[in-house]
C-alpha cells in the first residue's frame, strides 16, 4: 500500500517558517538590483509604455521582457501606497529607506508563492518521503534565499513559472507545459537557453499520435505561443519601439566574462590563455599584451586574448547548441514525459558553461530543476548532494561584507546537513527493502552474507574522492578569508576570488559531464 | 494503578510500531532529522537556531544612535572599555578614569571578567572601539559586528552546550521513533526561545550566559551531580544576581537531598564548600579589604533589596525540604520560585521574564501549553521596550516563528505532545483579541497628553493578570505533584 503524500499544510508550514527567515533577512545586505527593481517601479509607474525601453533617467535600464515590466507596473501601485517617493521617477533615485526596503523585501517574500505552488503541484502524486525532501531542497534552497532575499532578486517567482512548466511536462501536459515556458521567456528571455530542448521535445510529442492530429496540436501551440508572445510584445510593436526593446535587451558592449568570472568553461579558457602566454613569453616568443579585457566589451576587431583565438558570441552561441545536441537527439528519439525535467536542467548547465556573459546567479537555472531528479535514484542524489553545495559556495563572493557571513555559511551548513540526513533516510529504506528482499529469495548464508553487503552498499553514502573535493572548499575559503589577508594583505585581490572561479568550475564541468552521461545511457 | 496500566499499553504500541520502525520514520514528517540519533538532531536545530540569532543580529540595537546616554549596547561596551583600561581593582569604584553615573558596572564580577575578555576581542580588531573616554558613543558598522559576535559566540560556547546536557539527561531512555520526534521538538522550543534571542541578539544582553550556568546545573541536579550543579549556579549567580531568583529552590532542594543521605552535616559542608570557593575565585581581587568588597555590592544594590523583600516564593520550596521531590517538582520549583520574584520585587526590568521563562522551558515537553501561554504573554510584555529599540520586525516573525515550531506538524500517532485545548475557550479567545489588539492600539494610536504611558500600562497590567493567573496554575500543579509524591512515600513506607 503506497503511503499517501503530505498534506498541503505541511507545506505551508515549510513556506510560513521559510518566509520568517526571509523577513528576519530584511536589512541585510543588497545589491544594485535592489535600486534596479525600485527604479524599474518608479520607471513604469510614471511613464507611457512607449517611453519604457527608451527612457534614460537612471542607468539602470529596463533590460528584462515586457512582462516583467508589466509585474513591475502591477507592483507600483501598492508602492506607491506605502511611499510615494519609491515610485518618483527623480526623487526616487537611490532611495534607500525603510519604507522602500522592507515593501519590496516584501515583494520577493510574496512572489515566493509561485514557487510554493508549484513545489505543491509538483509533489501531488509522490511518496511523502520524496515529496517532503522535494520541499525542503527547493523551499529552504539557501542559493535562493542568498540570492532573492539578501542580494535582492526575483528568481523564486520565475523559477516557479518553470517548475510550473516541467511538472506539466512530466504529466504529459504539453500544451500547458509549453505555455508556461513561453510566459517565462517574456518574463526573462535569460531562460531562453532551454528552448531548442522545449522546441524538439514538443514537436516530436505532437506528433506521437499520427500527422493530422500531430499537425491540430502543433498549430495550437504555435497559436498559444504567438498569442502570449503577442500579448508581451504587442503595445511595443505598435509603438515601433521593437529595435530598442531588442537592443536593451541584448545589449553589445559585455564582455566574455563578468566582473566575477561565473565557474564555467571559459575560466579555464582565460588561465590556459594567461598560462600559454606566461610560458611563451619565457621561451623567447613576442607575445603582446591584449588592449581589450575579458570584462569589458568587444573593442572593435581587438582579442581580450595573447594567445589562444578570439571568443564571440557567435562562437559560444555555437558551442552551447553542440553541447545541447545529444540530448536533443535524445528528446527526439524518444520524448518521456518523466525526463524533462533532466533535460531541462542539462540544457541551463550546458548554457552556464559555454554561454556569453554569465552570471554565476545562472547557476540556480540548474541546480533548483535538479533537485526534481535527485529524490529519483541513489546516483541522482548523490550527484545532487555535491553539486548543490558547489553552486551554493560559488555564490559566497556575491555577500561580501561581513554582517552575512555567519549567515551565509549557516545556510550552507543546514543544507548540508539536512541534505545528508534527509537522503540517507529515503535511501536506507530502500536499501533495507532490497536487502530483505534478497534475503527471502535466497535464504542461505552466503545469501545472508550478499544481502548485508547489499544493505551496507545501498545506503546513501559520500565517496572518499567527494569528501576530498568537499574539504577542498573548506580550504579555498580558509584560504581566501583568513590567510590570504594575513600573509598577503592587499597584494593580488583577485586571487581569492580567482580561486573560488576555478575550483568551483571544475565541479561544474564535471557535474556537466555527468548529466550527459546519464541522459546519453538514459534514465532507468 | 493508571500509570501502569498506560505503560503496558505503550509497551504492546510500540512493539507494534517497531516492526514497521524504518518506514514509520520515513513517513513522518520529522523521521529524516529524528532518525539518525540525537547528535544530528541537536546539531542541525542548533544550526538553525545559530541562523535564527545571526540574522536577528542584523537589526537595530538599544540605544542605536540616540546620544547623549544610548542603552544597554553602549553599557557593555563601555564596560569592555574600562575593564580593558584599568586594574580589576578600579572596576566598582568611582574616579576621575571611572565615571560610575555612565553607565557603572551594576553586575557581579564574572560579568566584569566576561567584558574584560570581549574587551580584549574588540581591541585586537577595532581598538578605537575600546579607548579610553574617547569611545564613549561609539557606533560603527564593524564595531557593531565584533558586539554581536561577542553574543553569539558566548551563546555557543555556554549556552547550547548547558541545554545539550540538560537535553540529554532529560531525555535518557526516550529511543523510540514518536518520542525522539517530540524530544526534537523540545529542543527547538529550548534554543528558538524569542524572548531570549530578541533581548540578547535583539536588544543586546548577555543572559545567555547567566542562563546557560543554571540550565547547566538543572542538569547537573538532574544527573545526580550536586557538586558541579553548586558550582554553576554559583558561577550564574556571579554573572548576574537575578539568578538568584532561583536561589530557593536550589537551595532547599539541595538540603532536602542531604537531609536525607547517610551523613547529613558531612554533605551539606561539602555543598558549602564548593559554593563559597567558587565564590572566592570569582571575588578575589576584591577580598583584599572589606571597603572593596562592600563597595562592589553597593553596586549591587538590588540584589541586596530583592532577597529580603519576598517570601511569597519560599513556602514551596521550604515544604521540599521535607518532601522527596522528583525532578518534576524540582522544575516547578524553580518556576514557583521565580515568578513571584518577577511579580513582586522591586526594581524589576521586563527582560527578567526571562528567568521564569527558563524553568518553563525546560518543562515544555511535560506541559507545552504553560510554556506557550508564558512565552507570547512575555513576548507581549516585552514589546514596547522592543518597539523601542525598533525591533518590531524580528518581533512579529520571531512570534511568529514561536507559533510555527511549536504547531509543528507531526505524526500525531506516535506524538505525545497535543495541541493546547484551551479549557475555557471563550475567555482565551477573547485574551486572544485582547493580545492583537493591545499590539494595535499601541502601534497605530497616540496616547492622551496627560497620559503619555498609558499603553505601556494597560499592557502590563493585560500581562500582570496573566502572569498572576499563571503563577496560581503553576502552584497548584506543584500541589498536586507534591501530594502525589507523599501519597507514594506512604504507599512505600506501608509496602
Amino acid at each position: 500500500m503506497t503511503p499517501p503524500p503530505p498534506p498541503a499544510s505541511e507545506l505551508l508550514w515549510h513556506a510560513a517558517a521559510a518566509a520568517c527567515v526571509k523577513l528576519l533577512l530584511v536589512p541585510s545586505y543588497r545589491s544594485t538590483d535592489f535600486e534596479v527593481h525600485r527604479h524599474w517601479l518608479a520607471l513604469t509607474h510614471s511613464l507611457p509604455v512607449a517611453r519604457w525601453y527608451a527612457d534614460e533617467t537612471s542607468p539602470w535600464t529596463l533590460d528584462y521582457p515586457p512582462f516583467f515590466a508589466f509585474l513591475e507596473l502591477l507592483l507600483s501601485f501598492p508602492a506607491r501606497a506605502v511611499d510615494p517617493v519609491i515610485v518618483h521617477l527623480h526623487r526616487g533615485l537611490g532611495y534607500g529607506a525603510a519604507s522602500a526596503v522592507l515593501f519590496q523585501r516584501l515583494t520577493v517574500v510574496a512572489a515566493d508563492c509561485c514557487l510554493v505552488y508549484a513545489a505543491r503541484r509538483l509533489t501531488r502524486n509522490c511518496e511523502p518521503g520524496k515529496g517532503r525532501l522535494i520541499w525542503v531542497l527547493v523551499i529552504w534552497s539557501p542559493m535562493l534565499l542568498i540570492v532573492d532575499h539578501v542580494h535582492f532578486q526575483y528568481n523564486g517567482f520565475l523559477l516557479g513559472i518553470l517548475l510550473l512548466s516541467i511538472s506539466c511536462l512530466s504529466e504529459g501536459k504539453d500544451l500547458a507545459g509549453g505555455c508556461l515556458f513561453a510566459i517565462l521567456l517574456c518574463f526573462k528571455h535569460l531562460f531562453a537557453v532551454a528552448a531548442p530542448v522545449y522546441f524538439v521535445y514538443l514537436l516530436r510529442r505532437c506528433f506521437r499520435g499520427g500527422l493530422a492530429r500531430g499537425i491540430g496540436r502543433l498549430s495550437a501551440l504555435g497559436a498559444v505561443v504567438v498569442a502570449i508572445f503577442a500579448a508581451a510584445y504587442g503595445p511595443f510593436i505598435y509603438h515601433g519601439q521593437m529595435q530598442q526593446v531588442i537592443r536593451r535587451m541584448f545589449p553589445f558592449g559585455r564582455g566574455l566574462c563578468h566582473a566575477y568570472w561565473a565557474p564555467n568553461f571559459w575560466v579555464f579558457y582565460i588561465v590556459l590563455d594567461k598560462v600559454l602566454s606566461f610560458v611563451l613569453r619565457r621561451l623567447g616568443f613576442d607575445i603582446q599584451t591584449p588592449a581589450a579585457s575579458f570584462t569589458g566589451g568587444l573593442v572593435g576587431n581587438s582579442s581580450p586574448f595573447a594567445v589562444l583565438p578570439q571568443v564571440t558570441p557567435l562562437i559560444t552561441f555555437i558551442m552551447v547548441l553542440l553541447a545541447l545536441s545529444p540530448c536533443l537527439i535524445k528528446a527526439w528519439r524518444n520524448p518521456q514525459p518523466k525526463d524533462a525535467a533532466r533535460w531541462i536542467a542539462y540544457a541551463y548547465t550546458s548554457g552556464f558553461l559555454f554561454g556569453w556573459h554569465v552570471h554565476e546567479k545562472a547557476s540556480l537555472h540548474f541546480v533548483i530543476p535538479l533537485a526534481l531528479t535527485a529524490v529519483q535514484s541513489l546516483g541522482d542524489a548523490k550527484h545532487y548532494f555535491w553539486l548543490s553545495i558547489v553552486c551554493c559556495y560559488s555564490l559566497f563572493p556575491l555577500l561580501y561584507e561581513a554582517q552575512e557571513y555567519p549567515i551565509k555559511v549557516l545556510l550552507l551548513l543546514l543544507h548540508c546537513m539536512a541534505m545528508f540526513l534527509s537522503f540517507f533516510v529515503l535511501f536506507d529504506g530502500s536499501a533495507r527493502v532490497k536487502a530483505t528482499a534478497s534475503e527471502s529469495r535466497t535464504g542461505d548464508e552466503s545469501g545472508e552474507k550478499r544481502s548485508l553487503g547489499l544493505a551496507k552498499k545501498g545506503g546513501f553514502t559520500i565517496g572518499w574522492i567527494t569528501k576530498c573535493y568537499l574539504f577542498g572548499i573548506l580550504l579555498v575559503e580558509l584560504w581566501g578569508q583568513f590567510l590570504h589577508p594575513y600573509i598577503l594583505g592587499n597584494k593580488l585581490p583577485f586571487v581569492p576570488l580567482m580561486m573560488i572561479s576555478i575550483y568551483c568550475a571544475f565541479g561544474i564541468m564535471y557535474s556537466w559531464i555527468w548529466q550527459l552521461r546519464s541522459i546519453v545511457r538514459g534514465s532507468s | 494503578m493508571e500509570k501502569k496500566k498506560a505503560k503496558k499499553t505503550a509497551h504492546v504500541g510500540d512493539a507494534a510500531r517497531a516492526g514497521a520502525g524504518a518506514d514509520a520514520d520515513a513517513d513522518a514528517p520529522w523521521g529524516w532529522l529524528t532518525n539518525r540519533g540525537l547528535v544530528p538532531t541537536f546539531s542541525l536545530i542548533s544550526l538553525f537556531g545559530l541562523l535564527v540569532r545571526a540574522a536577528v543580529s542584523l537589526h537595530p540595537y538599544s540605544g542605536a544612535g540616540t546620544p547623549p546616554k544610548y542603552g544597554d549596547f553602549e553599557a557593555q561596551r563601555h564596560w569592555m572599555e574600562i575593564t580593558v583600561n584599568l586594574p580589576a581593582r578600579d572596576w566598582y569604584v568611582n574616579g576621575t578614569l571611572n565615571d560610575l553615573a555612565y553607565w557603572g558596572l551594576d553586575y557581579p564580577p564574572l560579568t566584569a571578567y566576561q567584558s574584560y575578555v570581549h574587551g580584549l576581542f574588540l581591541k585586537l580588531f577595532d581598538p578605537d572601539a575600546v579607548a579610553l573616554f574617547a569611545s564613549r558613543g561609539y557606533e560603527t558598522y564593524f564595531s557593531k559586528l565584533l558586539m554581536r559576535w561577542t553574543v553569539l559566540s558566548s551563546d555557543v560556547m555556554v549556552f547550547f552546550p548547558a541545554v545539550f546536557y540538560f537535553w540529554i539527561v532529560y531525555n535518557r531512555g526516550r529511543s523510540r521513533g514518536g518520542e525522539r520526534c517530540d524530544a526534537a521538538w523540545h529542543v527547538a522550543m529550548l534554543l528558538i526561545n524569542p524572548c531570549l534571542i530578541l533581548i540578547d541578539h535583539g536588544h543586546f544582553q548577555y543572559n545567555c550566559i547567566s542562563l546557560g550556568l543554571t540550565v547547566g546545573a538543572v542538569a547537573a541536579v538532574l544527573s545526580q551531580k550536586d557538586l558541579i550543579a553548586c558550582a554553576l549556579f554559583s558561577l550564574a549567580l556571579n554573572h548576574k544576581q537575578m539568578s538568584a531568583y532561583f536561589a530557593p529552590a536550589f537551595f532547599s532542594h539541595l538540603l532536602g537531598k542531604c537531609l536525607r543521605r547517610k551523613n547529613p552535616f558531612f554533605e551539606v559542608s561539602r555543598l558549602g564548600l564548593v559554593v563559597m570557593g567558587t565564590f572566592a575565585v570569582v571575588w578575589l581581587p576584591y577580598l583584599y579589604s572589606t571597603d572593596a568588597l562592600l563597595q562592589v555590592l553597593s553596586r549591587l544594590a538590588p540584589f541586596e533589596r530583592g532577597i529580603y523583600e519576598d517570601y511569597v516564593a519560599n513556602f514551596w520550596c521550604a515544604t521540599s525540604v521535607l518532601i522527596k521531590w522528583k525532578s518534576q517538582g524540582f522544575l516547578y520549583g524553580l518556576l514557583n520560585s521565580s515568578l513571584p520574584f518577577y511579580l513582586f520585587s522591586f526594581q524589576v526590568h521586563e527582560k527578567s521574564i526571562l528567568l521564569p521563562l527558563l524553568p518553563a522551558s525546560l518543562l515544555a515537553l511535560d506541559n507545552p501549553s504553560l510554556y506557550k501561554w508564558l512565552t507570547h504573554y512575555g513576548l507581549l510584555s516585552m514589546f514596547p521596550l522592543l518597539h523601542r529599540d525598533g525591533l518590531l520586525l524580528p518581533y512579529i516573525t520571531l512570534n511568529a516563528l514561536y507559533f510555527l515550531l511549536y504547531h509543528v506538524p507531526r505524526d500525531k500517532r506516535v506524538s505525545k505532545v497535543t495541541g493546547s485545548s484551551a479549557a475555557y475557550p471563550i475567555l482565551s479567545a477573547f485574551s486572544v483579541c485582547c493580545y492583537f489588539g493591545l499590539h494595535l492600539i499601541y502601534l497605530t494610536m497616540h496616547p492622551p497628553e496627560k497620559y503619555p504611558f498609558l499603553f505601556e500600562a494597560l499592557i502590563m497590567i493585560f500581562c500582570f493578570f496573566h502572569f498572576a493567573l499563571l503563577a496560581i496554575y503553576t502552584n497548584k500543579k506543584q500541589w498536586t505533584l507534591s501530594k502525589h509524591s507523599m501519597l507514594l512515600n506512604k504507599e512505600k513506607k506501608i509496602i
